[in-house]
């Protein structure tokens, strides 16, 4: 019992981490699916929801703010595909990669300029930032929000992926561009789909994660979007529910470490779980194995 | 022109370059930030070759270049401290357990050294992956590195997360551009040899490199150990320019900009990657500093310039030459005396035709 009553604080803090990661993750793992390329300013993407919050929450009521910060990281996810992954659509695909680096540069030094490279306060959102007492933990309900929340999510994006007519060209666009193409689905649209899903989600995990944290400043998401993304290979790239338990199973082993007093390591752990599952099992959890032809 | 008169005239016109550098530094002041920007130029080209010759020649995309050279520059500081300056700069770990130092040069050395050690390590499970799964892998690696100096029980030796200083450091310009120099010349003599062919095989062709009989593992390591520790060197000189060093420095935004310098000087050119460091240095030091101070024209204040508006420019200007100059500066060309021949003969010699 003491154990547990000692534990219990950095479990559920894991598990509120993980639903937290998966958001993020899922929009990694669309992008992948279908494009191939690994979005990294999808971290930054992130960030820039929390600092549109800070900023648009001085000048007007929370209600209004949070459904402002929603739309423009789904607009900005938007400008980034069409601006800098479209026009490359044909080339090799480490050019697309180095582009998103390069966004991912690009938004950080936007976000240190607008900031000065000052911490930015993150405004207490009522009631999920309300403490709650759980057993013997008191917590914020944030942490027990956040899993539900994830859980609904994700439950509503498979019933659109695997339900809907444009679920259906989503998964055709994955599996096959040009046959997709020939097939009559506008890709470009479908791509532009994916960007909008995946930012969306990271904003409400935008939202959930910096709850917990007192403030914001231009590098703060880099680490949980690296952290997403290694869940997103994880679970085996592509798969949405492999993402999903990926960054849960990351989100709690990170809290459990810290919790044993390894803190330094606790980041390192989650790299050293990638390079594990890489050498073992290279297509992750759920992943389907890919054959290259010669 | 021959190919021996080619190769002296490139060595006088090296040395032109190296008389020109001695003579600004003798005239300019020792603040000058042409100074700095010549010293940190020449570093950060000598690492953007090291990974130009893993990404560009060998076409391994690795994002692991930080961490090797975090372990060089850790590598020079702890085995080139003073002895008597230990008990300072270890104060919190009773003076550290290494009580002895070693030169300049056999810490340079070492640093490069232990970094091509951790690559062979690293490289026997990391290289067997391809593509953007090398990349996230080398990536990791690069953290794991990082956490790991940061680590409390190798305090003794790597001093925790406190700083490190008071090592030996360079004052002339001309120490980092000979060393440099040295360490870019073997590069390009690796990749004019049969191995560099090889590593240009792998990336033109893995599949038919392997059945030509190259050895894929083997090429792919080496050219991994050989980049890392240039990197290592590479990181060794930092921590002389810096002249004190802390491994938060080294995070994965130093292998994104070292990458972008790869990029923009074009994949699998020297010359490319050493023109665009000192661009890509001289911008972000010196050229655009005029953005970052707020300035009046008469009674008109310029909009938007404040600290940090340099790097959104910068920033802009890098995505520009990523999405519309996709090959870079040179491509995968290289600077030579008969390039600029020929070019002006294209340019000059046509219009000449036209009179006649």
């Amino acid at each position: 019992m003491d154990f547990i009553s000692k534990n219990l604080p950095y479990l559920l803090a894991g598990i509120s981490v993980g639903g937290q990661y998966a958001l993020i993750a899922i929009g990694y793992t669309m992008v992948y699916g279908i494009l191939r390329l690994i979005n990294f300013a999808h971290g930054d993407i992130f960030t820039v929801a929390a600092l549109v919050l800070v900023y648009s929450s001085t000048i007007m009521p929370l209600y209004l703010s949070i459904p402002l910060t929603l739309v423009a990281t789904v607009v900005l996810g938007l400008v980034v595909e069409r601006v800098a992954y479209k026009p490359l659509r044909n080339a090799p695909r480490m050019s697309v990669m180095i582009s998103a680096i390069g966004v991912s540069y690009l938004l950080q030094n936007l976000a240190l300029y607008i900031t000065g490279g000052l911490a930015q306060t993150y405004p207490a959102i009522p009631i999920i930032s309300n403490t709650i007492k759980i057993g013997p933990a008191t917590t914020k309900i944030v942490t027990v929000v956040t899993p539900v929340l994830t859980i609904v999510l994700v439950f509503a994006l498979m019933q659109l992926i695997n339900h809907t007519k444009i679920g259906m060209a989503m998964r055709s666009v994955a599996n096959d561009f040009e046959t997709s193409r020939l097939m009559g689905i506008k890709v470009d649209n479908i791509i532009s789909m994916t960007f909008v899903i995946g930012s969306f989600l990271a904003a409400v995990g935008s939202l959930l994660y910096f709850t917990n944290y007192a403030s914001v400043v231009p590098t703060s998401g880099a680490m949980p979007g690296l952290k997403a993304f290694v869940a997103a290979v994880f679970g085996g790239i592509g798969s949405i529910p492999g993402a999903v338990i990926g960054a849960f199973i990351i989100g709690i082993c990170e809290n459990i470490i810290k919790g044993l007093g390894w803190t330094t390591f606790s980041d390192a752990f989650t790299f050293a779980l990638l390079i594990v599952i890489l050498i073992v099992k290279p297509t992750g959890l759920f992943g389907e194995k890919a054959t290259d032809k010669v | 022109m021959g190919k021996k008169k080619n190769i002296i005239i490139s060595a006088l016109l090296l040395l032109a370059l190296l008389a020109v550098i001695m003579i600004l530094e003798q005239r300019l002041p020792a603040t000058h930030i042409a100074l700095t920007v010549l010293k940190k130029g020449c570093i950060y080209s000598l690492v953007a070759v090291s990974m130009n010759l893993l990404n560009g020649f060998t076409g391994l995309f690795s994002l692991g270049q930080a961490g090797f050279m975090l372990i060089g520059a850790y590598a020079y500081a702890v085995l080139t401290i003073p002895v008597d300056a230990r008990a300072s700069v270890y104060q919190y770990f009773h003076g550290g357990v290494i009580q002895f130092s070693v030169p300049v040069f056999a810490g340079l050395l070492a640093s490069g050294i232990l970094a091509a050690a951790f690559a062979w390590l690293i490289g026997l499970p990391v290289l067997r992956l391809k593509s953007d799964y090398l990349a996230i892998a080398t990536l990791g690696f690069a953290e794991i590195i990082r956490a790991f100096f940061q680590w409390d029980v190798l305090g003794p030796i790597t001093n925790g997360s406190n700083m490190l200083r008071k090592y030996p450091s360079f004052t002339s310009v001309t120490f980092p551009f000979l060393v440099c120099g040295v360490c870019i010349a073997v590069m390009v003599l690796v990749i004019h040899s049969s191995y560099g062919r090889a590593f240009k095989a792998i990336r033109d062709d893995e599949i038919a490199a392997e059945a030509m009989g190259i050895n894929l593992a083997k090429h792919k390591r080496m050219a991994f150990c050989i980049s890392s520790f240039f990197a290592g060197v590479g990181g060794g000189l930092l921590a002389m320019y810096q002249s004190s060093i802390q491994s938060q420095t080294f995070k994965s935004a130093m292998t994104y900009e070292i990458l972008l310098i790869v990029v923009i000087g074009g994949l699998g050119s020297v010359t490319g990657s050493c023109i665009a460091s000192f661009l890509f240095i001289a911008c972000s030091e010196w050229w655009l500093r005029f953005l970052d101070v707020e300035t009046k024209i008469g009674d008109f204040k310029v909009p938007f310039l404040r600290a940090g508006f340099r790097k959104v420019v910068f920033s802009v200007i890098i995505m520009a030459i990523v999405l519309f100059a996709r090959k870079g500066i040179m491509g995968s060309r290289e600077f030579s005396v008969d390039g600029i021949c020929k070019f002006f003969k294209k340019r000059f010699g046509r219009k000449k035709e036209v009179k006649l």
